[in-house]
């Protein structure tokens, strides 16, 4: 089965060139099309999964170039690790491919959307496999354009361009990074491929400084990807798209794909102590920052959007603590607990037809089935046991607090009672109280099987799936990433800290509690302590002014500069080539023969050949044709003349 | 077998002046059947070359002018051999692009012809004489086809596209001529000329190289020699443009890789980082003056600046990966610019009557499939990977990257730009509320003679980029040829 894995890719991509030549991107029933070849990978997967888990490896690539003297390969690479993420996209897309069954329909673009969702699945996965750096940042990107079309789905709207566009151009600044970040690794191994590459950080061939670099510029394709901080401030935006989209794409694949290349290339970053240290930092920063905006946002999915950007920064943070299993199973818990939120989220949106909190409320009387998954959804994330979450944030806590940088894991504590406070505050609004839009709350209505069943089974997950990393069945997940790495690495095995579980329990409560006791019992008002906050809240509010700043600071002065350019081009470098023909037309006048003026010019070739010019010049006013027949024959001359001159 | 392949359009050329002007029909039916016919024939070139041989294949030499050491002779490698594809195959595509031009089709298509024995002998041949009657020769219709089918600005711009060019061709005859004589070897042979590279003095070298760049640098074009190209291309008709494009800046890059860098190998060492850096100048300053242009064609005008830039930095890195990636970038960019060209000259100027950014918008409701071919080219043009684009600039700056590091990085900085005013312009043009240009309801989509011209250039941007093996396996082979070349003749200079 696992030799069959690229199988796994190969089928969403039939599906989507079914889509665009036989079914027709305006047409129906592509969407079955898609549904069924997901189906297939997602069963495919699950072999990989329980052969990979089970101990196999294996692979196999072809050339895909050979470049002047240096041959590059394309293939495919699967482990413990690979199966995993096989088995967590392919189930999500499945899901969100039923669950747009009902979302999108009667869209005007019903087609076009499961096109490029096949496009996606097939991309996503094809990154998963590759076995080398370059085929890497091929998918990458091509999940980055996936990324672009469906962010633009509602195009008309100029909004939603500039969400699409913004993506795309903030994620390309850490590409570039990454780009480069490759060449210098090419410079320094001659290799892309990942298991060449591990063979010479573990020999000894690369130096320090080296490895440093490399990391920390592959980690710069990733801060972009996986939006963190700086560059995170395309992914709020990015909820421009379709809300199944964002379940699967913006929360739990393809900004995940950062988190995937740090933890692939494992071997390589924890060689730099410096490396690791900016992982950890930038994670644990984030995660603090972006629970802070999520802590005032109106808008249920910015409430989500922030929310995933610091569970990204959680995940960082365990890498960059040291721990390949805290990192990928925070990953694995995340994408089904927060696409699970996206798609509830997106069954109230299509109920309600709003976003914002503050025109929800009661909704749990009308629609229990979403009110109950999300609610799951949200423990989960909170880390309340046994639920996923719960295992996962315990084990990024537990490397962060066994890492040695204290400031590191009380920023993840404080991390996690914000996040715990915040779903509070969103479920509350969104689910429970007085309706607080009386209008479209009479209309909201539960959806059919096509909302309830991705729901159910994304729910059974951000329930269940924590126990493959739970003390209680023998931490299985911790033994499956053992598998992964390369002979001559190991995993840090880390220790159990009472005192981290029963910390991270007390923040997942008292996050819950603070949370219910404004929103929920309103004991404190909402109004006294936005008060209180008073300008804080208004930081927040804006975001802390960085799209203001990024405005100015990049895309106003990038604009501003190719203006400077272009008039700098029109009227200095094009000007300076328009006063030599003026000044050698006034040349050729003072001359006042045409021949004469060839003849002296073919001493030195440049001075026919804009001399003849400027007769052509005065002559094309007339329009007459033959004129310019007479340049060339000039020019020839001029070119016999040079040639007689030097044959003497 | 080569002389057939030059001379055939130009046999095709002469009939169309015997055939009666009225019947167009015929006229571009003619045309189109020898541009087709020269396509065949190089994809049987292209079938019998073998890729594994260092030689030149196809050769033909025949003495000229034997006084003066003068020959006829032509053959190809496999960098020359897939430029003549290319521009068989753009050349067709111009042809029947141009089937909605109404005036003086005769003289029209005659003049296409004839452009194009003039762009395959500057292929193919290898005799410095030849060489610069081929490129001459290529200036004459080109001028016509701006001169009499552009835009309102016309005359200006097909003059200054003709002296532009002639002043830098006159500069590389005196830089033939001087090599002539250095070499003292008495023949104008670009082969054997290239043996005598290492016996000439640095200095010499320097001088000669500074001729041909001059020659060259005009038509790539390097930035400050660049400014005839926006305006050439904003007047010329769409058929001229895909050429001008397509084809054209690559005898500039091919004249490098062909003359400058093999035979002058001291001369192209002084020259790199110059070359690099104006390279890189290229790809920075024509992004960003593309972000600024109002009019679709002049931005595509500047963005092929742009790329070509890449071109210069990998001939001037000077290793085989560099190499073989600028030769990757030349056919990719001579398969994509033709396509944008055509649709912004084209497609959407017939039916909205106007190429102006601002004026355009909501194209994605108007003209559904139109819109998404212009997705492709633009995502083929900002480097995606999967089509073309990418695997050559990948491959040049990759290559590049040990010897121009801080060139590289900066280069790289550039795609972020090449990215940025894509983007903006598809979301000017193609997304957004229609717009009122060519009507607010739906337009006409782009029809069946279009896709024919649009399909098979996005089928081979798409191949290129999926699997570039056979491409890069065509002309590693001459391109490994040039650096042994190059390291004997600095090895024999060292001596």
């Amino acid at each position: 089965m696992a030799e069959l894995a690229w199988v796994a890719a190969a089928l969403p991509f039939f599906s989507f060139l079914i889509q665009v030549f036989i079914t027709g991107p305006t047409r129906r029933r592509g969407d079955w099309v898609g549904i069924i070849a997901t189906a297939a990978s997602f069963i495919l997967s699950i072999g990989v999964l329980l052969e990979t888990t089970a101990g196999v490896r294996t692979g196999s690539s072809f050339l895909w170039a050979t470049m002047g003297d240096r041959t590059f390969r394309f293939g495919y690479h699967v482990d413990a690790l690979t199966g995993v993420m096989l088995v967590v996209v392919a189930l999500v897309s499945l899901m969100v491919h039923l669950f747009s069954l009902g979302y999108m329909e009667g869209d005007v673009r019903y087609g076009r959307y499961y096109t490029i969702l096949s496009l996606f699945t097939f991309s996503m996965l094809g990154l998963l496999l590759a076995d080398n750096f370059l085929q890497l940042f091929v998918f990458w990107e091509l999940v980055g354009l996936c990324s672009f079309l469906l962010i633009g789905h509602w195009y008309e709207e100029k909004a939603n361009s500039n969400a699409a566009m913004k993506a795309f151009l903030t994620t390309r600044v850490g590409d570039i990074g990454m780009a480069i970040g490759i060449f210098l690794l090419y410079s320094a191994t001659g290799t892309l491929q990942f298991e060449e590459v591990w063979h010479s950080v573990s020999a000894g061939l690369l130096t320090p400084a080296t490895i440093t670099a490399v990391s920390l510029l592959l980690f710069a394709g990733a801060v972009g990807k996986s939006a963190q901080f700086p560059l995170h401030v395309w992914l709020p935006d990015a909820m421009a798209g379709p809300t199944p989209v964002s379940a699967l794409i913006h929360a739990a694949t393809m900004v995940a794909a950062g988190v995937y290349l740090v933890a692939r290339s494992f071997p390589l970053f924890s060689a730099s102590p410096t490396a690791m240290y900016w992982v950890a930092a930038i994670g644990g920063f984030t995660a603090f920052f972006a629970a802070t905006i999520a802590l005032v946002q109106e808008d249920i999915k910015k409430v989500l959007a922030y929310s995933t950007i610091s569970q990204l920064g959680y995940m960082f943070l365990g890498l960059g603590s040291g721990s390949l299993v805290a990192g990928t199973f925070h990953l694995m818990t995340q994408a089904f607990f927060k696409s699970l939120l996206f798609l509830a989220s997106g069954s109230v949106i299509h109920a309600l037809h709003t976003q914002n909190l503050h025109e929800m409320g009661g909704l749990y009387r009308r629609m229990r089935w979403t009110a109950w998954t999300w609610i799951i959804g949200s423990l989960a994330m909170a880390g309340v046991p046994p639920l996923s979450g719960f295992w996962s944030k315990d084990e990024v806590l537990l490397a962060a607090y066994h890492s040695g940088r204290p400031l590191l894991f009380w920023l993840g504590l404080i991390t996690a009672l914000l996040t715990a406070f915040y779903i509070t505050r969103a479920t509350w609004l969104a689910f429970f109280g007085r309706p607080r839009d009386e209008e479209k709350f009479r209309h909201a209505h539960e959806g059919d099987w096509r909302f309830k069943l991705p729901l159910g089974v994304l729910a059974i997950m951000a329930a269940f799936s924590g126990f493959v990393g739970s003390s209680w069945f023998g931490h299985p997940f911790t033994h499956w990433m053992e598998t992964t790495l390369p002979s001559g690495f190991h995993l840090v095995e880390l220790e159990p800290a009472g005192i981290v579980q029963l910390l991270a329990l007390a923040a997942a409560v008292l996050g819950i509690l603070l949370g219910w006791l404004v929103y929920g019992a309103g004991v404190v008002s909402r109004s006294a302590l936005i008060r209180a906050a008073g300008p804080v809240y208004t930081l927040l509010k804006r975001k802390y002014y960085l799209d203001e700043l990024y405005g100015w600071l990049f895309v106003r002065t990038t604009v501003a500069l190719s203006w400077v350019v272009s008039v700098f081009d029109r009227y200095i470098v094009d000007g300076i080539v328009n006063l030599i023909a003026w000044f050698s037309t006034q040349l050729s006048f003072a001359t006042g023969d045409f021949d004469r003026s060839v003849i002296d010019g073919a001493v030195n070739g440049v001075g026919a050949a804009f001399s003849a010019g400027s007769q052509v010049l005065r002559r094309a006013q007339t329009g007459y044709v033959g004129a310019y027949l007479l340049v060339l024959l000039g020019a020839m001359a001029a070119g016999l003349l040079v040639l007689a001159f030097i044959v003497d | 077998m080569l002389t057939a392949l030059v001379f055939l359009p130009l046999v095709g050329s002469l009939l169309l002046l015997l055939l009666p002007q009225e019947n167009k029909p015929a006229l571009r039916g003619v045309a189109t059947f020898f541009a087709a016919v020269e396509l065949l024939l190089s994809l049987v070139l292209l079938a019998r070359f073998a890729p594994s041989q260092a030689e030149m294949q196809f050769v033909e030499k025949y003495a000229w002018i034997p006084s003066l050491g003068i020959s006829y002779h032509l053959g190809v490698d496999g960098v020359s051999l897939a430029l003549v594809v290319m521009t068989a195959l753009v050349t067709l595509l111009a042809a029947v692009a141009s089937y909605s031009i109404q005036e003086r089709v005769k003289l029209f298509y005659s003049l296409l012809l004839l452009l194009e024995t003039g762009m395959l002998g500057v292929f193919v041949a290898l005799d410095y004489i030849l060489f610069y009657v081929f490129w001459e020769l290529v200036l004459v219709p080109m001028y016509f086809l701006i001169g009499i089918w552009g835009g309102p600005r016309r005359q200006y711009a097909a003059i200054k596209f003709f002296i532009y060019t002639l002043a830098g061709s006159v500069i590389m005859l005196v830089g033939i001529i001087a090599l002539y004589f250095s070499a003292g070897m008495g023949t104008f042979d670009i082969i054997e000329l290239q043996q005598a590279g290492a016996t000439l003095g640095s200095r010499l070298q320097w001088w000669i190289f500074l001729a041909f760049f001059l020659g060259f640098a005009v038509k790539v074009p390097i930035f400050p020699f660049h400014t005839w190209l926006p305006d050439a291309h904003v007047e010329a008709p769409t058929g001229g443009s895909m050429i001008l494009a397509g084809v054209l800046l690559k005898m500039g890059t091919y004249g490098f890789y062909r003359i400058s860098l093999p035979t002058l190998p001291d001369g192209a060492q002084a020259f790199a980082l110059l070359l690099a850096t104006l390279g890189v100048i290229n790809i920075i300053y024509g992004a960003l003056a593309a972000m600024a242009q109002k009019d679709l064609k002049r931005m595509v005008a500047y963005s092929s600046i742009s790329h070509m830039g890449f071109v210069m930095l990998g001939l001037a890195a000077m290793t085989p990966r560099s190499i073989s990636g600028a030769v990757f970038v030349m056919l990719s960019h001579g398969l994509i610019s033709p396509l944008l060209f055509f649709l912004v000259g084209s497609v959407f100027y017939e039916r909205t009557h106007t190429r102006m950014i601002d004026e355009l918008g909501g194209l994605y409701n108007k003209m559904p499939l139109a819109s998404v071919v212009m997705a492709f080219g633009i995502f083929a043009n900002l480097g995606l990977p999967g089509l073309s684009g990418f695997v050559g600039e990948f491959a040049t700056l990759l290559g590049s990257f040990d010897v121009f590091r801080t060139l590289v990085i900066v280069g790289s900085l550039g795609l972020i730009i090449t990215a940025a005013y894509h983007l903006w312009m598809m979301q000017r043009v193609l997304m957004g509320e229609a717009s009122s240009a060519g009507g607010l309801g739906k337009l006409p989509d782009i029809n069946r003679r279009e896709l024919l011209v649009a399909v098979p250039l996005m089928a081979l941007v798409l191949f290129l980029g999926v699997y570039p093996a056979p491409t890069f396996e065509l002309f590693n082979t001459a391109v490994l040829r040039l650096q042994n070349l190059m390291q004997l003749a600095s090895l024999g200079g060292g001596i």
